[in-house]
């Protein structure tokens, strides 16, 4: 838990709060070589199988980062490899210069989260576990603490179910609560996985701008999985495109291009622009899947 | 007097730690600590130690069983293999020693009117070290059983907070075993908890919620046993169950 509250977050880096209302891609310019997150040639093996196979990308404070790819391409293990929960065979991985964040630094937002209906948690008890969920003891819990949790749900826009169960609230509530609890211990950094995928076009579309809205206004570091670029193409400042433990980095018009995913994909690409959207096909035989990031249609879950 | 004491201990620590058991889905491990911890008695029996020394001895060593083969395996698969293993274990050293049956059937079915002086201050000292044990780490055992994933990014060490509360589980079990039985501590650690979750808001609403029921459960069971002379254990499994079942029905009422 960090003491100070998140408006006062960037002051002790002089040079962040002078930047802070420069736009995005300026400021990831202007912290070049200051990076938050550093991702060095990691190659992971799970069970005999590589399934990173040497990922480098590092995270500018304020940056967004879409990490775009199909099911099983990577994206949970890129994502618990930064965490630290799964260990890299070679490669190295630092978050402000260590290995392993320090509680509160990261606020991670895991895929597909069950919870009971009969859950006795409030929402706002499921965000105050996000700021002291790690501390033993019987511990009372200050005004000034109950203040950090209706910050937190407010600048998600949660605070008006604050008080109902949190196994009841709908599927695009819930993902707020969560985007709370992860935010609530005022992170440098947060992670999500899969955050839109059960959501409906508006609910997702709200996420996104949400996300964006906060890491303007906090200066927080986001990188968000998703197996569909389209809701988040305008609030990205970079993208990593993940395809059979490789990636691609770079910015979005410069990833997305059908030389660079057919390099990744080893295989004929054509990614088509339609009313600010992009599509991205398989080129010879025109087997398009308008909103997958998997041109040949592998077998999804969702399918 | 030391049953109407016996049986409020044994509410009480069985309402609070339930409601855990049911958060984390820990029904099974509840269930099967109880039953696995009556082979140690009947051991204990065989060799001439109290049969209270044998269950405690068995529950702890069954409790961390549990713990560490079930990180290696399917977990519910090597609970349910060791809940066999060793109820058989326990019916095998029975058919050994016939005499001394009596003490072990009361600890499968309990026998709240018999409670000595000695038995009320262990199981009084294990109930209060369970239930410290449990409010001390509150905070990380409900971060950990809603949220792991979250939690353990947090700094939450998941694996430490599973092995304390199985611990937790077999303190209560030997507590609470010589009064209630092994049949019905399952049946209090999971029916007036579960009930409480359905109609609480707050972690603390269902475990106050819980107790009460609990302890309403249990009275009545007493009182009944005394009032009919027939088993306690019949009336506990009887009312907790009806608990439960009413409280699903005012939530789905509420609800509508």
């Amino acid at each position: 838990m960090m003491p100070q509250s998140m408006s006062l977050k960037n002051q002790d880096e002089g040079s962040v709060s002078t930047k802070a209302t420069a736009t995005s891609h300026e400021r990831s310019v202007a912290f070049n070589g200051r990076s938050l997150l550093d991702v060095h040639g990691i190659h992971v093996e799970i069970g005999g199988t590589e399934i990173l196979k040497g990922i480098d990308l590092s995270v500018a404070p304020g940056e967004f980062l879409g990490l775009i790819g199909s099911n099983g391409a990577g994206k949970t293990t890129l994502l618990r490899t930064i965490l630290g929960d799964i260990e890299p065979s070679s490669g190295t991985v630092s978050i402000m210069g260590r290995k392993r964040a320090k509680a509160g630094m990261v606020g991670y937002v895991p895929q597909k989260i069950q919870l009971d209906p009969d859950l006795p948690i409030r929402a706002k008890d499921l965000v105050a576990l996000g700021l002291d969920g790690q501390r033993f003891g019987i511990g009372i819990r200050s005004s000034h603490f109950w203040d950090q949790v209706e910050h937190a749900m407010r600048a998600v826009g949660a605070w008006e179910f604050a008080d109902r169960p949190v196994g009841r609230l709908s599927g695009g509530q819930q993902q707020r609560v969560l985007i709370a609890a992860a935010l609530v211990a005022n992170p440098k950094l947060m992670l999500l996985d899969e955050p839109l995928a059960n959501l409906d076009p508006a609910n997702a579309d709200d996420i996104v701008s949400l996300l964006n809205s906060i890491r303007t206004r906090e200066g927080i570091s986001i990188i968000l999985s998703a197996h569909d670029i389209n809701p988040l193409i305008d609030s990205l400042d970079k993208v990593v495109y993940l395809a059979s433990g490789n990636a691609v980095v770079g910015k979005t018009d410069e990833v997305i291009t059908t030389e660079v995913l057919s390099k990744l994909y080893c295989h004929p690409i054509e990614v088509l622009h339609a009313g600010g959207r992009v599509m991205v096909m398989a080129g010879d035989n025109a087997h398009a899947h308008a909103h997958d990031a998997d041109p040949f249609g592998a077998k999804k879950a969702e399918d | 007097m030391n049953t109407w004491y016996a049986s409020t201990v044994v509410a009480l620590s069985a309402g609070i730690i339930g409601v855990f058991v049911v958060l984390r889905g820990d029904s099974f491990l509840a269930h099967a600590i109880p039953h696995g911890s009556f082979a140690g008695a009947a051991v204990a029996v065989t060799i001439g130690l109290s049969p209270v020394t044998g269950m405690g001895i068995a529950a702890l060593l069954s409790a961390l069983a549990m713990h560490f083969l079930g990180k290696k395996g399917r977990r519910d698969v090597v609970i349910a293999l060791l809940l066999v293993f060793l109820l058989a274990g326990g019916a095998f050293m029975l058919s050994l020693s016939g005499d001394y049956s009596n003490e072990v059937y009361a600890l499968l079915f309990g026998q709240v009117l018999a409670v000595t002086d000695s038995d009320l201050l262990t199981m009084s000292i294990l109930a209060i070290v369970a239930v410290t044990l449990v409010l001390c780490m509150i905070r990380p055992l409900l971060a950990s059983s809603i949220m792991p994933e979250q939690a353990s990014v947090q700094g939450v060490n998941n694996n430490l907070v599973a092995l304390l509360f199985t611990i937790v589980i077999a303190c209560v079990t030997t507590a609470s075993v010589p009064i209630v039985g092994a049949m019905l501590l399952f049946s209090l650690l999971v029916a007036p908890p579960a009930a409480a979750c359905a109609l609480a808001r707050n972690p603390i609403h269902a475990i106050t919620l819980s107790s009460i029921f609990a302890l309403c459960c249990m009275w009545l069971s007493v009182a009944l046993s005394v009032l009919t002379d027939l088993p306690i254990g019949f009336f506990v499994a009887t009312s907790s169950a009806c608990v439960y079942a009413v409280a699903k029905v005012i939530a789905h009422i509420w609800k509508h």
